[in-house]
């Protein structure tokens, strides 16, 4: 066992960290303050080969690996959130199932663009009356001939609004259950098919998330991703890896609010002398960083045994469990230890405490995750 | 075209740390970086390569951990990296490197060789002139900008303190770059991939070179240092506006008269 990086993963490391630091922080107050999805970012994102690390050359991915990927997500949400949800949705929610389940057409037609960055992907699971209780989907898929005929609608799809390429599960045969779900490719410009309300968010708020309506939308037949039936399995194995990504964002934000909160303390002066040197300061970072040291092996070996082909769904869950309730928890005691700074937004800290709390919430719960690792017990 | 830039690991200055009891450097821990100038060397080197599709190979004198600095530059585009790392190699001053790249150099095909105009951890601006000397080719130094002529020549902007000069060099020559000429890409991510899965850094040792021991290395470096000491804080200048000849003239003689000089 060997928990030094690589000299592979130390130039990566270098590269997005020069990448966070020029590119992505400079403008991360400004895009949570105007709501604004940062297409800029995206671009440049795409010229240096950061949204399709972890796919294959052949298939317009970097040719690296799951834990090259995370890293990416970590580093970018040190300094902003959205950005580093922006390229876990992109390549965990829809690049990595048309990579695992798709035909070698579909991964030519659509894989290739995504994972070259020239097209952006969302995934859409989530109705309004069926969240952790996925198999309540109402939006339906009604074979017609070459087509599938969908109609419905999805609420909360992260990416939504600048996305060209979709995931979509809808119910083939409500009979069936969750074995009547089915899993499909959706081009943004298929008639019918349109972006809703833009929800007005707590965090992540250059995030564009929405809604997705279709209308009586003509789906090719070719476009059913891996069997009619087979949509909530594979949803469940895209959040497995997607997981992973979140746990990743989780982790990367809790660590820029303690640099950003180090950074802090060495310079506020109370009774005389930098607020470092009390102990309660130092307490309380010394916790925080244990926590966060824990999170990123947590992490970190969730995407190991995903490049290594071993099972990972539990491993995911409890890096996305305990990751995301650090983050809470860590950028939380930044805000504290910024005292009334901490909560105004000339300082970070707020932002990444906002931003961190969706962490516990999507891609499943924490509730869903502790259901998940529970169920690998007993 | 081809094209070959020198390069020089370097610690990073600016994360550099002293040590408040006895004033010097404390190097541990302190990340190792491509000079920025040679960095800016390299950057016009992939200009070309885009624009003319040269080939850029990048080369080091150096420990084998300068490796790391050849690798960042193949994920930044170039095409080959070679490591000149040798025991015999250690100890050399600007003299003493500037000849050891040459016997590597002179086996070398080559259009242009870069290096950048100074390294931030010796300061000294003497091995890529050196270098031109040692391999009696034209070099330019302090280009901020440069683009190709017609035939085989460059055109290259030369700083000044006070302007530029435009000069027309023959190829094959050598330039050393500032870093003011440009900004340095990013590496690819794929490029890293490459950089340590399927590219092989070249290594060059001692037995490689046509030269004696007794030229290279410490043995090989006239330059011997006498004393090192911090630089004292000197204040900034003063700008005078707005004066004709007679009253400048008259003020800096006030000035020198103050401060005894004259």
């Amino acid at each position: 066992m060997n928990f030094n990086f690589t000299d592979e993963q130390k130039l990566l490391k270098k590269l997005y960290k020069e990448f966070t630091e020029n590119e992505v922080e400079p403008i991360a107050g400004e895009i949570d303050e105007e709501e604004r999805f940062p297409v800029e970012t995206v671009e440049k994102m795409k010229n240096n080969g950061m949204l399709g690390i972890p796919f294959p050359k052949k298939y317009g991915g970097q040719g690296g690996d799951n834990q090259a990927y995370v890293m990416l997500v970590e580093e970018l949400s040190k300094a902003c959130g959205t950005t580093g949800v922006i390229v876990s949705a992109h390549t965990s929610l829809c690049c990595a199932p048309i990579y695992e389940f798709g035909t070698e057409e579909q991964k030519q037609k659509y894989l290739v663009p995504l994972a070259k960055g020239e097209k952006l992907g969302a995934f859409g699971l989530t109705e309004a009356n069926a969240g952790t209780d996925a198999a309540g989907q109402q939006t339906k898929a009604v074979l017609d001939g070459d087509h599938y005929i969908l109609n419905g609608s999805k609420i909360f799809i992260t990416n939504a609004a600048n996305a060209d390429i979709f995931i979509v599960m809808a119910m083939t045969d409500k009979s069936k259950g969750t074995r009547g779900i089915s899993a499909f490719i959706v081009e943004k410009d298929y008639e019918g098919f349109s972006i809703g309300k833009k929800e007005l968010k707590m965090g992540i708020r250059g995030s564009a998330t929405c809604e997705l309506i279709f209308e009586d939308v003509k789906v090719p037949k070719e476009n059913l991703l891996g069997r009619e039936g087979k949509g909530f399995s594979i949803a469940m194995k895209t959040l497995d890896g997607g997981r992973i990504g979140i746990a990743a964002q989780a982790l990367g934000i809790a660590q820029g609010a303690i640099d950003e909160t180090v950074k802090y303390v060495k310079e506020r002066k109370q009774f005389g002398r930098s607020i470092a040197k009390f102990q309660n300061t130092q307490f309380q970072l010394a916790d925080m960083q244990t926590k966060v040291d824990a999170a990123r092996l947590l992490v970190y070996r969730a995407a190991f045994n995903k490049d290594n082909k071993l099972s990972y769904s539990n491993e995911a869950a409890m890096a996305k469990l305990f990751a995301s309730e650090v983050s809470m928890e860590v950028t939380t005691k930044a805000v504290q230890l910024h005292g009334g700074y901490g909560y105004t937004r000339e300082y970070p800290v707020e932002r990444m405490m906002r931003d961190a709390k969706i962490t516990e919430i999507y891609e499943g719960t924490s509730e869903v995750q502790k259901m998940v690792v529970s169920a690998h017990m007993l | 075209m081809k094209i070959i830039v020198c390069i020089k690991q370097v610690p990073d200055t600016t994360e550099v740390r002293l040590n408040p009891e006895t004033g010097t450097l404390i190097r541990e821990g302190v990340p190792s970086i491509i000079n920025p100038d040679d960095k800016c060397g390299l950057e016009a080197a992939l200009v070309l390569k885009d624009k003319y599709d040269a080939h850029v190979t990048v080369l080091t004198m150096g420990p084998t951990q300068a490796d790391f600095a050849l690798k960042e530059a193949l994920a930044m585009g170039a095409d080959e990296a070679i490591l000149m790392t040798d025991r015999a190699f250690a100890g050399a001053d600007t003299w003493a490197t500037s000849l050891t790249l040459a016997k590597a150099l002179e086996k070398m095909e080559y259009d242009l060789i870069i290096a950048g105009r100074q390294a931030i951890d010796g300061d000294t601006a003497q091995v890529g002139p050196e270098l031109a000397e040692h391999l009696k080719i034209p070099h330019v130094s302090y280009v901020e900008a440069l683009e190709k002529g017609d035939d085989s020549s460059l055109i290259l902007k030369r700083k000044f303190e006070d302007g530029y000069h435009k000069v027309k060099v023959k190829m094959p020559c050598l330039i050393t770059t500032l870093s003011e000429m440009n900004k340095p890409r990013y590496m690819k991510v794929g490029l890293v991939f490459d950089a340590h899965r399927e590219k092989e850094i070249k290594k060059l040792t001692f037995d490689d070179l046509d030269i004696n021991k007794e030229e290279i290395g410490l043995k090989g470096s006239p330059t011997k240092v006498k004393k090192s000491f911090t630089k004292g804080a000197k204040t900034a200048g003063k700008v005078y506006k707005d004066l004709d000849e007679k009253e400048a003239a008259k003020l800096i003689v006030e000035k020198l008269k103050e401060k005894f000089i004259i």
